[in-house]
Protein backbone atom coordinates (compact mmCIF):
# COMPACT_ATOMS: atom_id res chain seq x y z
CA UNK A 1 0.00 0.00 0.00
CA UNK A 2 1.73 3.34 -0.81
CA UNK A 3 1.69 6.15 1.77
CA UNK A 4 -0.47 9.44 1.94
CA UNK A 5 2.86 12.10 1.34
CA UNK A 6 2.61 15.23 2.07
CA UNK A 7 4.75 18.36 0.47
CA UNK A 8 5.08 21.33 2.54
CA UNK A 9 5.76 21.38 6.49
CA UNK A 10 3.85 24.43 7.52
CA UNK A 11 0.78 25.03 9.10
CA UNK A 12 -1.08 23.42 6.30
CA UNK A 13 1.25 20.60 5.82
CA UNK A 14 1.21 19.48 9.80
CA UNK A 15 -2.59 20.51 10.32
CA UNK A 16 -3.51 17.46 7.58
CA UNK A 17 -1.44 15.17 9.17
CA UNK A 18 -2.28 15.61 12.89
CA UNK A 19 -6.00 16.04 11.51
CA UNK A 20 -5.94 12.59 9.48
CA UNK A 21 -3.92 10.80 12.20
CA UNK A 22 -7.24 11.40 14.55
CA UNK A 23 -9.45 9.61 11.90
CA UNK A 24 -6.62 6.97 10.91
CA UNK A 25 -3.50 6.31 12.87
CA UNK A 26 -2.26 3.19 10.70
CA UNK A 27 -1.61 4.53 7.04
CA UNK A 28 1.91 5.10 5.93
CA UNK A 29 2.37 9.07 5.79
CA UNK A 30 5.61 10.94 4.70
CA UNK A 31 5.92 14.64 4.87
CA UNK A 32 8.66 15.86 2.66
CA UNK A 33 9.50 19.58 3.62
CA UNK A 34 12.12 21.72 2.08
CA UNK A 35 13.12 23.30 5.09
CA UNK A 36 13.86 21.81 8.52
CA UNK A 37 10.40 20.86 8.96
CA UNK A 38 9.91 22.04 12.35
CA UNK A 39 6.35 22.77 13.12
CA UNK A 40 6.30 26.63 14.59
CA UNK A 41 3.82 28.91 14.84
CA UNK A 42 3.91 31.47 11.90
CA UNK A 43 1.53 34.35 12.94
CA UNK A 44 4.02 34.72 15.98
CA UNK A 45 6.53 35.37 13.54
CA UNK A 46 5.68 39.21 13.68
CA UNK A 47 5.19 39.79 16.96
CA UNK A 48 7.59 37.46 18.85
CA UNK A 49 9.68 40.41 19.19
CA UNK A 50 7.29 41.98 22.04
CA UNK A 51 6.76 39.07 23.63
CA UNK A 52 10.66 38.03 23.87
CA UNK A 53 10.62 34.69 21.72
CA UNK A 54 13.22 33.69 19.68
CA UNK A 55 13.11 31.62 16.57
CA UNK A 56 14.02 28.73 18.35
CA UNK A 57 11.28 29.09 21.17
CA UNK A 58 8.89 29.95 18.61
CA UNK A 59 9.46 26.31 17.28
CA UNK A 60 6.74 23.93 18.94
CA UNK A 61 8.47 20.61 17.75
CA UNK A 62 11.26 19.26 15.79
CA UNK A 63 11.22 17.10 12.96
CA UNK A 64 12.00 13.90 14.60
CA UNK A 65 9.30 15.08 17.18
CA UNK A 66 6.86 15.44 14.43
CA UNK A 67 7.84 12.15 12.99
CA UNK A 68 7.53 10.25 16.12
CA UNK A 69 4.28 12.53 17.35
CA UNK A 70 2.71 11.46 13.43
CA UNK A 71 3.94 8.20 13.33
CA UNK A 72 4.72 9.70 9.46
CA UNK A 73 8.47 9.57 7.72
CA UNK A 74 9.51 13.05 7.60
CA UNK A 75 11.77 13.75 4.85
CA UNK A 76 13.54 17.52 5.67
CA UNK A 77 15.54 19.72 4.10
CA UNK A 78 14.44 17.69 1.02
CA UNK A 79 12.97 19.35 -2.50
CA UNK A 80 10.73 18.30 -4.40
CA UNK A 81 11.94 18.39 -7.95
CA UNK A 82 8.84 16.81 -9.73
CA UNK A 83 5.56 15.06 -9.78
CA UNK A 84 4.35 12.71 -11.82
CA UNK A 85 0.66 12.34 -11.91
CA UNK A 86 -0.24 9.25 -13.78
CA UNK A 87 2.74 7.23 -12.35
CA UNK A 88 1.76 8.93 -8.59
CA UNK A 89 5.36 9.08 -8.08
CA UNK A 90 7.00 12.40 -6.41
CA UNK A 91 10.56 12.72 -7.35
CA UNK A 92 12.74 14.36 -4.08
CA UNK A 93 16.13 14.39 -4.03
CA UNK A 94 17.23 11.28 -5.82
CA UNK A 95 14.20 9.59 -4.44
CA UNK A 96 10.98 8.49 -6.23
CA UNK A 97 8.26 8.24 -3.46
CA UNK A 98 5.41 6.77 -5.03
CA UNK A 99 1.82 8.06 -3.36
CA UNK A 100 -1.17 6.77 -2.97
CA UNK A 101 -2.63 10.41 -2.22
CA UNK A 102 -0.76 13.57 -2.79
CA UNK A 103 -1.59 16.82 -0.72
CA UNK A 104 0.38 20.13 -1.56
CA UNK A 105 1.39 21.92 1.43
CA UNK A 106 3.90 24.36 -0.44
CA UNK A 107 2.70 27.80 0.81
CA UNK A 108 3.52 30.90 -0.70
CA UNK A 109 6.76 33.35 -1.64
CA UNK A 110 6.96 36.58 -0.27
CA UNK A 111 6.74 39.04 -3.39
CA UNK A 112 10.06 41.03 -3.73
CA UNK A 113 10.43 44.27 -5.59
CA UNK A 114 12.90 44.98 -8.69
CA UNK A 115 15.29 47.40 -6.91
CA UNK A 116 18.74 49.02 -7.55
CA UNK A 117 21.55 49.72 -5.03
CA UNK A 118 24.67 47.40 -4.26
CA UNK A 119 22.82 46.33 -1.13
CA UNK A 120 19.59 45.42 -2.52
CA UNK A 121 19.88 41.86 -2.01
CA UNK A 122 20.14 42.91 1.61
CA UNK A 123 16.83 43.04 1.92
CA UNK A 124 15.30 40.49 4.31
CA UNK A 125 11.48 38.78 4.33
CA UNK A 126 10.24 37.04 7.21
CA UNK A 127 8.13 34.23 5.81
CA UNK A 128 9.13 31.22 7.81
CA UNK A 129 10.91 30.60 10.60
CA UNK A 130 14.32 30.38 8.89
CA UNK A 131 13.73 33.76 8.00
CA UNK A 132 12.79 34.92 11.10
CA UNK A 133 16.45 33.73 12.54
CA UNK A 134 17.94 35.93 10.10
CA UNK A 135 16.29 38.85 10.98
CA UNK A 136 16.71 38.89 14.57
CA UNK A 137 20.16 38.27 14.12
CA UNK A 138 20.39 40.71 11.25
CA UNK A 139 18.48 43.90 14.22
CA UNK A 140 20.82 42.22 17.04
CA UNK A 141 22.54 45.64 18.75
CA UNK A 142 21.07 47.62 15.64
CA UNK A 143 18.28 50.68 15.99
CA UNK A 144 16.84 51.69 12.85
CA UNK A 145 14.38 49.17 10.50
CA UNK A 146 13.06 50.47 7.49
CA UNK A 147 10.03 48.30 6.46
CA UNK A 148 8.27 48.04 3.09
CA UNK A 149 4.77 47.47 2.83
CA UNK A 150 2.20 48.58 5.55
CA UNK A 151 -0.55 46.07 5.57
CA UNK A 152 -1.30 43.25 7.90
CA UNK A 153 2.65 41.93 8.30
CA UNK A 154 3.84 45.23 7.67
CA UNK A 155 2.15 46.74 10.70
CA UNK A 156 2.44 43.84 12.81
CA UNK A 157 6.24 44.53 12.43
CA UNK A 158 6.28 48.05 12.97
CA UNK A 159 4.79 47.92 16.46
CA UNK A 160 6.78 44.69 17.74
CA UNK A 161 9.59 46.57 16.38
CA UNK A 162 8.75 50.08 17.62
CA UNK A 163 7.57 48.58 21.03
CA UNK A 164 10.60 47.34 21.56
CA UNK A 165 12.39 50.29 21.08
CA UNK A 166 13.52 50.34 17.44
CA UNK A 167 13.07 53.32 15.15
CA UNK A 168 10.94 52.53 12.40
CA UNK A 169 9.82 53.86 9.07
CA UNK A 170 7.32 52.29 6.47
CA UNK A 171 7.15 52.64 3.29
CA UNK A 172 4.02 52.04 0.98
CA UNK A 173 2.33 53.48 -2.07
CA UNK A 174 -1.11 53.70 -0.48
CA UNK A 175 -2.60 56.44 1.29
CA UNK A 176 -2.55 54.90 4.89
CA UNK A 177 -1.52 51.82 6.43
CA UNK A 178 -3.91 48.28 5.90
CA UNK A 179 -5.48 50.35 3.11
CA UNK A 180 -6.57 47.57 0.98
CA UNK A 181 -8.28 46.03 4.19
CA UNK A 182 -9.64 48.45 6.85
CA UNK A 183 -11.78 51.51 5.79
CA UNK A 184 -10.39 55.10 5.89
CA UNK A 185 -11.67 56.12 9.46
CA UNK A 186 -10.59 52.65 11.05
CA UNK A 187 -7.01 52.49 9.10
CA UNK A 188 -5.98 56.07 10.58
CA UNK A 189 -6.82 54.77 13.90
CA UNK A 190 -3.89 52.02 13.33
CA UNK A 191 -1.93 55.20 11.58
CA UNK A 192 -2.09 57.57 14.40
CA UNK A 193 -1.51 54.70 17.31
CA UNK A 194 1.24 53.44 15.41
CA UNK A 195 2.75 57.04 14.96
CA UNK A 196 2.33 57.60 18.63
CA UNK A 197 4.68 54.56 19.07
CA UNK A 198 7.53 56.83 17.33
CA UNK A 199 6.65 54.60 13.60
CA UNK A 200 7.56 57.28 10.38
CA UNK A 201 5.52 56.36 7.78
CA UNK A 202 6.49 57.22 4.57
CA UNK A 203 2.92 57.19 1.98
CA UNK A 204 2.34 57.27 -1.56
CA UNK A 205 5.68 55.90 -3.06
CA UNK A 206 8.04 52.88 -3.21
CA UNK A 207 11.51 52.33 -2.31
CA UNK A 208 13.57 52.20 -5.40
CA UNK A 209 16.86 51.83 -4.43
CA UNK A 210 19.15 50.56 -1.50
CA UNK A 211 22.76 50.98 -1.71
CA UNK A 212 25.75 50.85 1.33
CA UNK A 213 25.59 54.04 3.15
CA UNK A 214 28.87 55.12 5.95
CA UNK A 215 26.56 54.22 8.64
CA UNK A 216 24.36 51.62 7.31
CA UNK A 217 22.38 51.61 4.79
CA UNK A 218 20.37 54.08 2.91
CA UNK A 219 16.83 53.38 1.10
CA UNK A 220 16.03 55.64 -1.69
CA UNK A 221 12.18 56.14 -2.48
CA UNK A 222 10.38 57.43 -5.77
CA UNK A 223 9.27 60.52 -4.05
CA UNK A 224 13.13 61.94 -4.26
CA UNK A 225 13.15 61.48 -0.07
CA UNK A 226 16.32 58.91 1.38
CA UNK A 227 16.12 57.16 4.50
CA UNK A 228 18.77 55.39 6.73
CA UNK A 229 18.34 52.32 8.12
CA UNK A 230 20.66 49.53 9.58
CA UNK A 231 18.13 46.98 7.94
CA UNK A 232 15.78 46.39 5.44
CA UNK A 233 12.69 44.03 5.94
CA UNK A 234 10.52 43.50 3.22
CA UNK A 235 6.58 42.47 3.83
CA UNK A 236 4.23 43.21 0.28
CA UNK A 237 2.79 40.30 0.41
CA UNK A 238 2.95 36.87 -0.90
CA UNK A 239 2.19 35.04 -4.13
CA UNK A 240 1.19 31.24 -4.51
CA UNK A 241 3.85 28.07 -5.18
CA UNK A 242 2.76 27.11 -8.29
CA UNK A 243 5.94 26.45 -10.19
CA UNK A 244 6.46 22.95 -9.06
CA UNK A 245 2.58 21.80 -9.90
CA UNK A 246 2.76 24.40 -13.34
CA UNK A 247 5.50 22.22 -14.44
CA UNK A 248 3.81 18.82 -13.33
CA UNK A 249 0.93 20.00 -16.05
CA UNK A 250 -1.66 20.60 -13.08
CA UNK A 251 -4.13 24.12 -13.71
CA UNK A 252 -2.93 27.03 -11.77
CA UNK A 253 -4.46 30.18 -11.78
CA UNK A 254 -3.23 32.80 -8.95
CA UNK A 255 -3.26 29.49 -6.69
CA UNK A 256 -3.22 25.44 -7.86
CA UNK A 257 -6.86 25.51 -8.63
CA UNK A 258 -8.98 23.26 -6.67
CA UNK A 259 -12.29 22.00 -5.94
CA UNK A 260 -14.56 22.20 -2.86
CA UNK A 261 -12.71 18.56 -2.23
CA UNK A 262 -9.59 20.76 -2.50
CA UNK A 263 -9.06 18.49 -5.17
CA UNK A 264 -6.43 19.41 -8.02
CA UNK A 265 -6.56 18.88 -11.82
CA UNK A 266 -5.32 15.64 -11.21
CA UNK A 267 -7.02 12.05 -9.59
CA UNK A 268 -5.84 11.65 -6.02
CA UNK A 269 -3.68 15.11 -6.00
CA UNK A 270 -4.97 17.91 -3.33
CA UNK A 271 -3.58 21.36 -2.46
CA UNK A 272 -4.68 23.63 0.42
CA UNK A 273 -3.15 26.76 2.30
CA UNK A 274 -1.35 29.70 1.16
CA UNK A 275 -0.34 27.79 -2.16
CA UNK A 276 -4.13 26.68 -3.27
CA UNK A 277 -6.99 28.37 -5.12
CA UNK A 278 -10.27 27.12 -3.66
CA UNK A 279 -13.47 27.58 -5.39
CA UNK A 280 -11.96 31.06 -6.62
CA UNK A 281 -10.80 31.82 -2.91
CA UNK A 282 -6.62 32.24 -2.11
CA UNK A 283 -6.72 32.77 1.52
CA UNK A 284 -3.20 32.93 3.47
CA UNK A 285 -4.46 32.84 6.83
CA UNK A 286 -4.57 30.30 9.04
CA UNK A 287 -8.62 29.61 10.07
CA UNK A 288 -8.87 28.79 6.12
CA UNK A 289 -6.15 26.26 6.42
CA UNK A 290 -8.08 24.77 9.57
CA UNK A 291 -10.75 24.18 8.41
CA UNK A 292 -9.56 22.87 4.95
CA UNK A 293 -7.22 20.46 7.08
CA UNK A 294 -10.35 19.13 9.17
CA UNK A 295 -12.33 18.44 5.70
CA UNK A 296 -9.41 17.19 3.55
CA UNK A 297 -8.32 14.44 6.47
CA UNK A 298 -12.30 13.42 6.06
CA UNK A 299 -11.29 12.79 2.64
CA UNK A 300 -7.99 11.35 3.15
CA UNK A 301 -9.39 8.94 5.68
CA UNK A 302 -11.99 7.76 3.14
CA UNK A 303 -15.25 10.01 3.63
CA UNK A 304 -14.99 12.71 1.09
CA UNK A 305 -15.63 15.77 2.48
CA UNK A 306 -16.09 19.54 0.76
CA UNK A 307 -14.87 22.14 2.56
CA UNK A 308 -16.71 25.30 4.10
CA UNK A 309 -15.57 28.17 5.06
CA UNK A 310 -17.46 30.40 7.40
CA UNK A 311 -17.10 34.15 7.63
CA UNK A 312 -13.36 34.33 8.84
CA UNK A 313 -12.07 37.40 10.37
CA UNK A 314 -8.54 38.49 10.27
CA UNK A 315 -7.03 39.43 13.31
CA UNK A 316 -4.52 42.05 12.78
CA UNK A 317 -2.39 41.77 16.03
CA UNK A 318 -0.79 45.25 16.38
CA UNK A 319 -1.50 45.66 20.42
CA UNK A 320 -0.88 49.54 20.05
CA UNK A 321 -4.92 49.82 18.05
CA UNK A 322 -5.97 46.51 17.45
CA UNK A 323 -7.96 45.60 14.40
CA UNK A 324 -9.98 43.03 13.46
CA UNK A 325 -11.31 42.18 9.83
CA UNK A 326 -13.50 40.27 7.76
CA UNK A 327 -13.51 40.81 4.28
CA UNK A 328 -16.43 41.63 2.08
CA UNK A 329 -17.21 39.60 -0.89
CA UNK A 330 -16.12 41.66 -4.16
CA UNK A 331 -19.20 43.75 -5.31
CA UNK A 332 -20.52 47.01 -4.73
CA UNK A 333 -21.24 48.59 -1.15
CA UNK A 334 -20.37 51.30 1.60
CA UNK A 335 -19.22 50.90 4.97
CA UNK A 336 -21.52 52.11 7.61
CA UNK A 337 -18.83 53.71 10.33
CA UNK A 338 -19.50 54.14 14.05
CA UNK A 339 -16.61 55.60 15.71
CA UNK A 340 -16.19 56.95 19.30
CA UNK A 341 -12.89 57.21 21.13
CA UNK A 342 -12.69 54.04 22.52
CA UNK A 343 -12.71 52.25 18.59
CA UNK A 344 -14.58 51.99 15.12
CA UNK A 345 -16.75 49.77 13.72
CA UNK A 346 -17.39 49.92 10.48
CA UNK A 347 -20.36 47.67 8.77
CA UNK A 348 -20.37 46.84 4.51
CA UNK A 349 -23.58 47.25 3.55
CA UNK A 350 -23.94 45.16 0.34
CA UNK A 351 -26.37 46.88 -2.59
CA UNK A 352 -29.34 44.72 -1.38
CA UNK A 353 -28.91 46.48 2.39
CA UNK A 354 -27.25 43.37 3.85
CA UNK A 355 -23.94 43.34 5.88
CA UNK A 356 -21.23 41.55 4.27
CA UNK A 357 -18.48 42.37 6.01
CA UNK A 358 -16.72 44.39 8.87
CA UNK A 359 -14.13 45.79 10.35
CA UNK A 360 -13.67 46.96 14.09
CA UNK A 361 -10.54 48.93 15.46
CA UNK A 362 -9.84 49.33 18.98
CA UNK A 363 -12.37 48.30 21.77
CA UNK A 364 -14.98 47.88 19.18
CA UNK A 365 -12.58 44.42 18.19
CA UNK A 366 -14.41 42.96 21.59
CA UNK A 367 -17.91 42.79 18.73
CA UNK A 368 -15.33 40.31 16.53
CA UNK A 369 -17.34 36.98 17.34
CA UNK A 370 -21.10 38.39 17.48
CA UNK A 371 -20.72 40.09 14.26
CA UNK A 372 -18.90 36.68 12.89
CA UNK A 373 -22.00 34.82 13.21
CA UNK A 374 -24.14 37.20 11.11
CA UNK A 375 -21.91 37.26 8.34
CA UNK A 376 -22.50 35.18 5.06
CA UNK A 377 -20.42 32.23 4.71
CA UNK A 378 -17.12 32.50 1.69
CA UNK A 379 -17.90 29.01 1.16
CA UNK A 380 -21.49 27.75 2.45
CA UNK B 1 -7.90 29.40 37.64
CA UNK B 2 -5.49 29.12 34.80
CA UNK B 3 -5.19 30.26 31.25
CA UNK B 4 -4.81 28.22 28.32
CA UNK B 5 -2.80 29.81 25.33
CA UNK B 6 -3.00 28.87 21.33
CA UNK B 7 -0.02 27.44 20.02
CA UNK B 8 -0.56 28.88 16.56
CA UNK B 9 -1.58 31.95 17.14
CA UNK B 10 -0.68 32.71 20.61
CA UNK B 11 -4.68 33.52 21.50
CA UNK B 12 -4.83 32.92 25.70
CA UNK B 13 -8.41 31.85 27.20
CA UNK B 14 -8.47 32.80 30.35
CA UNK B 15 -10.89 30.97 33.19
CA UNK B 16 -11.72 33.97 35.35
CA UNK B 17 -12.93 35.49 32.16
CA UNK B 18 -14.47 32.93 29.86
CA UNK B 19 -15.66 34.58 26.54
CA UNK B 20 -19.38 36.20 27.27
CA UNK B 21 -19.42 37.13 23.73
CA UNK B 22 -18.51 33.20 22.50
CA UNK B 23 -21.48 32.00 25.49
CA UNK B 24 -19.18 30.86 27.91
CA UNK B 25 -19.44 32.43 31.03
CA UNK B 26 -16.47 33.60 32.80
CA UNK B 27 -15.04 30.89 35.92
CA UNK B 28 -15.72 28.11 33.22
CA UNK B 29 -12.75 25.74 33.94
CA UNK B 30 -10.97 24.47 30.41
CA UNK B 31 -12.44 21.27 30.83
CA UNK B 32 -15.85 22.01 31.14
CA UNK B 33 -15.30 23.73 27.19
CA UNK B 34 -16.68 21.39 24.78
CA UNK B 35 -14.09 19.29 22.69
CA UNK B 36 -15.08 20.50 19.42
CA UNK B 37 -14.59 24.11 20.91
CA UNK B 38 -12.29 25.96 18.32
CA UNK B 39 -9.51 28.95 18.81
CA UNK B 40 -12.25 32.11 17.84
CA UNK B 41 -8.89 33.57 16.08
CA UNK B 42 -7.53 31.51 14.28
CA UNK B 43 -9.62 28.07 14.39
CA UNK B 44 -7.14 25.30 15.99
CA UNK B 45 -8.88 22.71 17.98
CA UNK B 46 -8.70 22.80 21.47
CA UNK B 47 -6.94 18.96 21.95
CA UNK B 48 -3.66 21.55 20.21
CA UNK B 49 -4.13 24.02 22.60
CA UNK B 50 -1.44 24.34 25.68
CA UNK B 51 -1.45 25.55 29.41
CA UNK B 52 -0.22 29.04 29.18
CA UNK B 53 0.14 30.20 33.15
CA UNK B 54 -1.06 29.02 36.26
CA UNK B 55 -2.76 32.36 37.97
CA UNK B 56 -3.81 32.16 41.58
CA UNK B 57 -6.99 31.50 41.95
Amino acid sequence: MKPIVIVGSGLAGYTVARELRKLDAATALVVVSRDEASFYSKPMLSNALGAGRSAAQIANATAAQMAEQLNARVLASTEVQAIDTDGHVVHAAGEAIGYAKLVLALGADPISLPMAGDAAGEVLQVNDLAGYARFRAAIEGKRRVALLGAGLIGCEFANDLAAAGYGVEVIDPAPRPLGRLLPEVAAERVRTALESLGVRWHFGTTASAVARAPSGLRVTLANGQAIEADVVLSAIGLRPRTELTRRAGLEVARGILTDRHLQTSAADVYALGDCAEVEGHVLPFVMPIMHAARALAKTLAGTPTAVTYPAMPVVVKTPAMPAVVCPPPAGPGTWRVVSDDAGVEALYEDEAGRISGFALVGAACARKNALAKAMPPVIG
Amino acid sequence: MKSWQCVVCGFIYDEAKGLPEDGIAAGTRWQEIPADWSCPDCGVAKADFEMAEVVAA
